[in-house]
């Protein structure tokens, strides 16, 4: 297996506030490597977004911190990089793009200014060159006139537009990693076909590595290649995408595939109820020993109460496609290695 | 529709809403947004019909027609025996209870000074149901039916998640024993496992009170689970219409083919996102449609006579509408001009 370009082993991120501190995130690990995808699932507040937020650096500090754990990227602990440093990795070697294109994008500039701003800044180009640049990327995520489009303003483009926009921002100083926060969940399934396809398709001529983060098991299915699904902080399970969703070992990630609708249930059988997972995601402020998820499982057990499940490898696992859940369920499989508790 | 019992709820016949917009300057023409295009449709009583397409396309629009929310431009809207569009003043208002909407966002939609139990009363006490003491009773029921507990009542909507705030909606909506509810996308904002909650509830009630829902989504396998009928908009216009199975296993309209496809599916991976339909472009706008089909700017097997006359919404089998000139039917059998993909 080729090294892996980002490496994060035990990132724990806390919020202090009146009420306490709140573990955040509690020990995540992860790795991507050149050309993969990498899709982070799970409810709001699980701590998804606030992975790849941590990545970059951009947690709100106060109240937020991190407080503990390495970034490794390319062998370098960007935890113990200057703020310096960090300028020159975000937006330029990683980038990342968000859910909602209306509020990322500046409304005051031009969408030609918004995608130069990136090139002067981390690639040094003149006005000129960088503009130029700017209608290349333009073109190459799909808006057509961009020589037009590159004086147009944020409120003058649809949805999918201002999203391809982001995306242009986002690929413009050909980082090695984008994150991408929920990119489609505001617009038309079209249109998120669309926004798919590119990013499929921009990852395949440049080799950058996408960090995705969905909720949506459909999209997982399509564009993941390893997955990773994250409860009330921690990663619970991990594998590649057709171990988690044909063999899931964690009741959790079984509830998510579940509970879903599928297209096509109509034509054989008649309507059933979905699956349910009961109750909801604990706050992060009554998080008390043991599982998280131990009070909505269904299989929960005595030990579920007392130990937090350590990481167990999956029967399917193998050197090249380790699959693991932090389940007690599996106990009587190997704990996984470098993720005991 | 037409030869089977016509026990309909609701009747929406020819309906229009169209938005005048503001000139641009003294000269120029007046424009006109055709939001809802000459919509008809029937719901049986104790069915849900479900009204699908993209941002733009004239669902919510024509939600809010048939709620009387937004002004009808011309059309008739009966329920049961009443025509709801002439309606006015006290009449349409005691009409109210007979029809009620529960909205897509749960947090901007319950006021954040009132008490959940204050929120559910209130269409009781505007309504005038039963005496004030019996009201009480009334919303603990409305609570316990739809899954909260009754001592939740004295609780401001942010105490609540997400999900127990839509449960809290379907409680008011619910509240005056209304017939029609009116689903204006329920669960699109809500957390997948939730959503399947909010969903068995929606069904749950349906079947325990026997209501009957007009719902409004874009989400093709939320609408697969829950409709018995489907119709499907695009620019102001229903392009298809038809039973559940009948629609989900052989969708005729090219761009419901499109829209199925572009769902992505657990079993379907990166195979079925490469045997995609792909739709280049933005729908046209609603400002002077196109003549003719309004997805033929669009349409992947599009001739030149399509963007000339527009078709008919014409019946091609039993209950099953659709307005495209490509459908054909060769002995005997539905040839869809578009083919979907395998899920």
């Amino acid at each position: 297996m080729q090294d892996s370009l980002l490496k994060v082993q035990g990132l724990q991120v806390e919020f202090n506030s009146r009420r306490g501190k709140a573990m955040v995130l509690n020990g995540v690990d992860l790795e991507i490597h050149q050309g993969q995808t990498l899709c982070l699932v799970g409810e709001s507040g699980c701590g998804k977004s606030m992975t790849a937020l941590a990545l970059l650096q951009l947690i709100p500090s106060p109240p937020g911190k991190i407080s503990g754990g390495q970034v490794f990227f390319h062998g370098e602990d960007l935890l113990r990089a200057t703020q310096e440093r960090m300028q020159e990795v975000r937006g330029n070697r990683i980038s990342m793009i968000f859910q909602e294109p209306m509020t990322s994008l500046n409304p005051v500039f031009s969408v030609g200014d918004q995608v130069a701003e990136s090139l002067r800044l981390h690639a040094g180009l003149d006005p000129a060159a960088a503009r130029l640049q700017a209608i290349e990327m333009l073109k190459q995520v799909g808006i057509p006139a961009p020589e037009r489009r590159v004086d147009e303003y944020p409120h003058q483009l649809s949805g999918g537009m201002r999203q391809r926009v982001m995306i242009a921002i986002a690929l413009a100083c050909r980082p090695d990693i984008l994150i991408a926060d929920e990119p489609t969940t505001a617009l038309d399934v079209t249109v998120q076909a669309q926004i798919f396809d590119l990013l499929r398709d921009l990852q395949r001529e440049r080799g950058t590595a996408i960090l995705l983060i969905t909720h949506d098991m459909g999209a997982v299915a399509e564009m993941a290649d390893r997955v990773m699904v994250m409860y009330a902080g921690r990663v619970i399970e991990q594998g590649n995408t057709a171990q988690v969703l044909r063999q899931a070992g964690h009741p959790y990630t079984r509830g998510l595939i579940n509970c879903l609708p599928e297209l096509g249930s109509s034509i054989h059988n008649e309507r059933t109820d979905l699956a349910e997972i009961a109750g909801m995601v604990p706050s992060i402020w009554e998080l008390s020993k043991g599982c998280a998820f131990r009070e909505r499982c269904t299989q929960a057990m005595d030990i579920c109460a007392h130990d937090v499940p350590p990481m167990f490898n999956m029967a399917d696992s193998s050197p090249s496609a380790p699959h693991m859940t932090a389940c007690w369920l599996q106990a009587d499989q190997a704990p996984a290695r470098g993720h005991a508790a | 529709m037409n030869h089977l019992p016509t026990d309909n709820l609701l009747e929406v016949t020819a309906l229009n809403v169209h938005f005048p917009r503001p000139k641009s300057s003294w000269f120029a023409p007046s424009e006109v947004v055709r939001a809802v295009d000459g919509v008809s449709f029937k719901i049986k009583r104790g069915t849900t019909m479900a009204l699908v397409g993209e941002s733009g396309s004239g669902k919510t629009t024509t939600a809010m027609a048939v709620m009387r929310l937004t002004p009808i431009t011309s059309g008739q809207i009966q329920l049961g025996q009443t025509e709801l569009s002439t309606l006015e003043g006290e009449d349409l208002r005691e009409a109210r209870r007979r029809f009620q909407i529960i909205f897509q966002d749960p947090f901007s939609s319950l006021n954040p000074r009132e008490r959940a139990g204050a929120a559910v009363r209130a269409p009781l006490d505007l309504m005038n149901v039963g005496t004030p003491e019996e009201r009480d009773a009334q919303v603990a029921e409305l609570f316990k039916a739809v899954g909260l507990r009754p001592e939740q009542q004295q609780l401001f909507p942010h105490q609540f998640s997400g999900g127990q705030r839509q449960r809290i909606n379907i409680a008011r909506a619910l509240a005056t024993h209304p017939e029609l509810v009116v689903c204006d996308e329920p669960v699109s904002a809500l957390d997948i496992a939730i959503r399947a909650q909010i969903l068995n509830l929606l069904v749950r009630l349906q079947r325990e009170l026997g209501l009957t829902y007009l719902f409004i989504s874009h989400d093709m396998a939320v609408v697969e689970h829950i409709c018995d009928e489907i119709a499907v908009m695009y620019l102001g216009q229903i392009i298809e219409r038809a039973p559940r199975q009948a629609f989900f296993a052989n969708p005729l309209h090219p761009y419901s083919v499109a829209l199925m496809s572009a769902v992505p599916t657990l079993s379907g991976g990166r195979s079925r996102a490469s045997a995609r339909i792909k739709l280049s472009g933005d729908p046209p706008s609603p400002i002077n449609p196109p003549p003719g089909c309004r997805f033929s700017s669009r349409c992947p097997v599009a001739q030149p006579a399509c963007s000339i006359q527009a078709p008919p919404l014409r019946e091609i089998a039993p209950n099953h509408w659709v307005q495209c000139r490509r459908v054909d039917i060769i002995d005997g059998r539905i040839h869809a001009p578009l083919q979907l993909p395998p899920l």
